[in-house]
């Protein structure tokens, strides 16, 4: 988009950019036209000059390939040790980059920055490790030859004859902050060549004549000036807008490249790279996705793939459009992002029929596109492989041969029957018919035998002389003509159809299995299930293994997988960990330690990274290209499932943590009511006594001195109701059990609660056959004062209070029964709470928190249960206590003699 | 002496009441529920009620209310140190004055004698003595040592409001009302620089003040005692 300049402001961009970089690593690129320039030396030289400028300088990695001279330079530098890796039963020595990143130094000299790292490395490449290096804040210099830029590929190949393999995104060396020419005339490179002082690898000797020849040292040479000259342009551009200098500023326009699923896509590629770059203009790579796009063969699809990676790797922005139209998605683009110029490959010059049959993209576009400048590049390479192409010429299965007979023999058949109702010419519209329906139902080939066989039956059935094959008529080669055009028109429209039916089809189904997937996992509920559907249904949909690993307090782990996984082996960690540390993709099939058998790719929202969702293809082979987008869908679904997982878990916990807060607060806020209303009253006496104490009769002084007795007797029971709750919270009150009566049990408790009850009029009606029970009579007899003390406390003073006991089977079942307002059926729960009060607050008796709570404590502890019951005739309530009877337990009255001691 | 009622669902704390006021030589009826004590406030109005905020069947604050509705009786308000929020709106809703609970006998009986001294409306002392400090509500004229202390307007106006409610507790709202008008009933910082200044011109020692009390989240107190 043309931004229009503001004279004399700094764009914003570009400041920006500026401040972006500062933050990283500089890099800088001694660039050479070929080996043997003198490029490392050059740059231990200046590391040299570095270091005695007192920077903390590093050899990451060096090669002096054996040359003296460069190897002499590397004593005085501090070297990294190289990691040896074995491939192949061989070591091969790579840069240790954990190491290095591990050193941490200023400035790190990496050499070859084209270099391909062994198989295993983290990086496919070492430029990406560089890039690590750099995003680390480490400075790095390193080195590189013209011929390994990526848009210079084809050129040099057709330059030097020497198809270079190792080649380096034209993004890297633009994106260097430095680039460094080391020059040299191609004649003084001839000379140290000569005198054996460039190193060769052997594979490469029988390429050295004619690379090192003075034509291509020539050319190579003026392709690294350029590039440094570009450079240097670029960065006074760059300068002239950081600093708001008024252009002439270059038109923004845009060079829009066109990619089809043919091999020479990535020529296309290169070639608009190179328009680009020359015109200064920022670039678009777009592939028009047709409806026939699912019918590709996989090779055809994955060239597109590969086209559009390229075209990233070297800076074009890649795009797909979809449309049935090419011509018009492609020109619509172009109109609307103000693309000047148009690149499309010109592809194979095609046969007479096909010219005219159907317009090549290249016509059509031709044709339409006035507005703007078409070039059209050589596509050289082999042909692209033909739309749905293997499936009509397929051979001919079994099937196809009996359908086309059997079509044969029912057409000959109704002929037969129709002959003497039928003028002959017409019956050949029977056998049409069976050409016609096979050519709808099974495609090209098998509508093509099946004319023939037609036209054989009818040859031999109905054409005179009848019953021989011979051919004498000029109508009846029309017929077979007729027949075979039919076959042949119908059966390419038939297998279009279907071609067409079937990617229709697929993309119904990737988008019902992209909403059965979105529907599955938003209505899990937990963050588990989520996980396990994920899982799941990317396994399912991909048809491959798949995990999902989250970060936790150990680093990232492995929380669910389909089919069930536990742990990773040490690549697949090692790729996951990279995955989740950089937030891009990492093993196989990408670019990052492609030696895993897995896949990772990073799960992130807007807010953040979640975790790493792992594929692994079935067999273990990298993901078909379109599933490898429809990952991309399924990881930013499971993403956005997770994240709403996680926000309600933190709802959740953040609800329970406030509810625990509320519990607290009561918890205090009874604790100090119910120790502080006992001291009111003692303090109050004791001091009353002390100011009044003369003038107080006998009555008034006891009254007063008892009411400071009872009040401390009240404290102190809440005091040891308080010990022994946080005793049975912890585990620590264990009952001492041993044979007791029950009856002496509840006499003891009455004993210890009769000022409690203030002349309340107690019932106590035990079973006299009760058995002996196993029982700790100290902690037992707590129980009944217990709830002795809340029937006084709730029952209205002038009612009754009843202690009754049963045995009922295996268990002898004990109530104590209050006259007082009873307790709602809701409560009957929560009044054996700590705490708890019917009525809450601070409103009510004091000390009353604990009782019940203590009392189900010490119950439960003997195995025994308690409960709320209505009281008797509705009035009031029943605390019921179970308590089990134990084997053998003798009758308490038999026993009875034996207790005394 | 006087008729007193005593309000609180402890027994205990009643009994322990009820025969220290009556060594004192006052009257007590007592009530556990705020329903009693309301009966029995317009059945007997008392001189005094001394009520618990703390009652099973309603809330204490809806009982100084119910109280207010037909009786000007001083109410003397029990509450536990916890509950600033709780005696201030005692007071807001017409409480007399409040006792920390627990409390011994002789700080209750002290706040019971200012609460009974106050006299009905209209007749109100023109003079008030605190200490070493006179205020004479009639000419305006303060005195310490009985020598005139010069005060600003403001100061004069808010030693006049604690003078008149002397050994009260006036909340903060209640003074910020008084002396700086109702759309000032929030700014308290206003009243601690005031204070501040009356300490330093009137205090003996401004550091420990004892004419003019902090009743902490509450309010302030002119105290006649404390000199």
């Amino acid at each position: 988009m043309p931004e229009p300049p503001d004279p004399g402001r700094p764009s914003p961009d570009a400041l920006l950019e500026q401040a972006v970089r500062e933050r990283r690593g500089k890099h800088k690129i001694f660039l050479g036209a070929a080996p043997g320039v003198g490029k490392t030396y050059a740059m231990l030289e200046a590391a040299h000059a570095a270091r005695r400028g007192g920077l903390d300088v590093v050899a990451a990695v060096v090669e002096t390939h054996g040359r003296a001279g460069t190897g002499a330079l590397l004593t005085g530098l501090e070297l990294v040790p190289p990691r040896q890796l074995g491939y192949r039963g061989r070591a091969f020595p790579e840069m240790d980059l954990d190491a290095v990143l591990a050193r941490r130094p200023a400035l790190a000299l990496v050499d070859e920055l084209a270099h391909s790292n062994v198989p295993g490395s983290r990086h496919l490449k070492r430029w990406q490790d560089v890039a690590e290096l750099l995003a680390a804040g480490i400075d790095v210099w390193s080195t590189l030859n013209v011929q390994h830029l990526e848009s210079l590929n084809d050129v040099v190949e057709r330059v030097a004859g020497v198809r270079v393999r190792e080649t380096l995104p034209d993004g890297v060396l633009r994106g260097a902050d430095e680039i460094e020419l080391v020059d040299l005339a191609p004649e003084d490179l001839r000379r140290r060549l000569a005198e054996g002082k460039v190193y060769l690898p052997d594979q490469a000797a029988r390429a050295a004549e004619r690379f090192f020849s003075p034509g291509t040292l020539t050319a190579l040479r003026e392709m690294a000036l350029r590039q440094a000259a570009e450079r240097v342009d670029a960065q006074m551009l760059s300068y002239m807008r950081a600093h708001g200098i008024a252009g002439p500023w270059p038109t923004r326009d845009r060079i829009l490249a066109a990619v089809g699923p043919g091999a020479g896509a990535q020529r296309v590629v290169r070639a608009a790279k190179r328009v680009a770059d020359r015109r200064g203009a920022p670039w678009t790579v777009a592939y028009v996705e047709t409806p026939r796009h699912q019918a590709l063969p996989e090779a055809a699809k994955e060239a597109v793939a590969e086209a559009l990676r390229l075209a990233g790797q070297l800076g074009a922005e890649a795009k797909v459009l979809a449309g049935a139209d090419v011509t018009g998605e492609l020109l619509a683009f172009a109109r609307a992002n103000n693309v000047s110029q148009i690149i499309l490959g010109r592809g194979r010059p095609r046969r007479w029929p096909a010219r005219w049959l159907r317009r090549s993209l290249a016509d059509d576009v031709l044709r339409r596109a006035t507005a703007h400048d078409v070039l059209l590049v050589a596509g050289e390479d082999g042909p692209a492989p033909g739309p749905a192409g293997p499936r009509m010429l397929a051979t001919l299965g079994w099937r196809d041969v009996a359908l086309a007979g059997g079509a044969v023999a029912a057409a000959s058949a109704v002929s037969w029957l129709l002959a003497p109702l039928l003028p002959l010419p017409n019956l050949s519209v029977v056998y049409l018919l069976a050409v016609l329906a096979v050519a709808s139902l099974r495609g090209l080939v098998p509508s093509l035998a099946t004319a023939a066989a037609a036209f054989l039956a009818y040859n031999f059935l109905f054409t005179e002389p009848r019953f021989t094959f011979q051919v004498n008529a000029t109508d009846d080669l029309l017929t077979i003509c007729l027949f075979l055009l039919a076959a042949g028109f119908t059966g390419q429209l038939a297998s279009r159809l279907r071609a067409q039916a079937e990617a229709t089809r697929t993309s119904q189904r990737r988008t019902a299995t992209l909403y059965e997937f979105s529907r599955k996992v938003s209505s899990a509920a937990g963050e588990d299930d989520v996980l396990w559907a994920v899982a799941h249904h990317v396994a399912a949909t991909l048809g491959a293994r798949v995990v999902v690993l989250l970060p936790g307090a150990e680093g990232l782990a492995v929380r669910a997988g389909y089919p069930p996984e536990d742990a990773l082996d040490g690549r697949a960690a090692a790729a996951a960990r990279w995955a989740w540390d950089n937030g891009q993709r990492a093993g196989r099939g990408s670019a990052t330690l492609p030696a895993s058998d897995w896949l990772f790719v990073p799960l992130r929202t807007q807010r953040g990274p979640l975790g790493v969702l792992g594929v692994q293809a079935e067999g273990g082979g990298a993901l078909p290209a379109d599933q490898a987008r429809l990952l991309d869908t399924l990881a930013d679904q499971a993403a956005l499932a997770l994240e709403r997982a996680q926000l309600m878990r933190d709802i959740e916990a953040a609800g329970v943590a406030r509810e625990k807060e509320q519990l607290r607060a009561a918890l205090l806020s009874s604790l100090s009511h119910d120790l502080r209303t006992p001291l009111v009253s003692i303090l109050g006496s004791a001091t009353s006594l002390l100011e009044l104490g003369d003038g107080l009769d006998d009555d008034a002084r006891r009254e007063l001195a008892r009411t400071i007795q009872e009040e401390a007797e009240r404290m102190n029971r809440f005091v040891q109701n308080l010990l022994d709750m946080t005793r049975l919270g912890s585990g620590g009150l264990k009952p001492k059990a041993d044979w007791a009566d029950l009856a002496d049990v509840v006499g003891r408790a009455l004993g210890r609660a009769t000022p409690l009850l203030k002349g309340r009029r107690v019932k106590v009606d035990l079973d006299p056959a009760l058995p002996l029970l196993r029982l700790d009579a100290v902690l037992m007899e707590q129980v009944f004062f217990n709830l002795l003390d809340n029937a006084a406390k709730y029952g209205p003073p002038d009612g009754a209070v009843t202690v009754w006991a049963r045995r009922r089977g295996g268990e002898v079942v004990a109530e104590v029964c209050d006259q007082g307002p009873g307790i709602p059926p809701g409560e009957r729960v929560k009044v054996f709470d700590m705490f708890y009060r019917v009525a809450g607050g601070d409103q009510q008796a004091a000390g009353t928190g604990l009782g019940l709570a203590i009392a189900k404590g010490i119950v439960e502890a003997h195995g025994g249960s308690v409960g709320v019951l209505d009281g008797m005739h509705g009035v009031g309530a029943c605390i019921v206590l179970r308590l089990p009877v134990p084997e053998g337990a003798p009758p308490a009255q038999a026993a009875a003699p034996a207790e005394g001691g | 002496m006087a008729r007193i009622l005593v309000v609180d669902d402890e027994p205990p704390i009643r009994r322990f009441l009820r025969i220290s006021l009556t060594a004192n030589g006052h009257q007590v009826a007592e009530a556990g529920t705020g329903a009693e004590a309301v009966a029995l406030v317009r059945a007997d109005p008392p001189d005094l009620v001394v009520l618990d905020l703390g009652l099973p069947d309603m809330d204490g604050q809806e009982v100084v209310s119910a109280i207010r509705e037909d009786s000007a009786v001083p109410i003397l308000v029990l509450s536990v140190r916890a509950g600033e929020a709780d005696k201030v709106e005692a007071l807001d809703r017409g409480a007399e004055d409040y006792v920390v609970k627990p409390f011994g006998i002789a700080e209750l009986m002290a706040r019971v004698r200012v609460a009974l001294r106050r006299a009905p409306p209209g007749s109100r002392p023109s003079v008030v003595a605190a200490g070493a400090v006179t205020i004479d509500l009639e000419r305006r004229v303060v005195e310490r040592d009985g020598a005139e202390v010069r005060l600003s307007r403001r100061e004069q106006d808010l030693l006049f409001a604690l003078a008149r409610g002397a050994d009260h507790v006036l909340t903060h709202r209640h003074l910020l009302r008084d002396v700086w008008g109702p759309a000032h009933a929030d700014d308290t910082a206003y009243l601690r620089v005031y204070v501040n200044q009356l300490r330093q011109k009137l205090e003996p020692d401004p550091a420990q003040p004892r004419l003019l009390v902090t009743e902490p989240g509450v309010g302030y107190r002119l105290r006649t005692d404390g000199g």
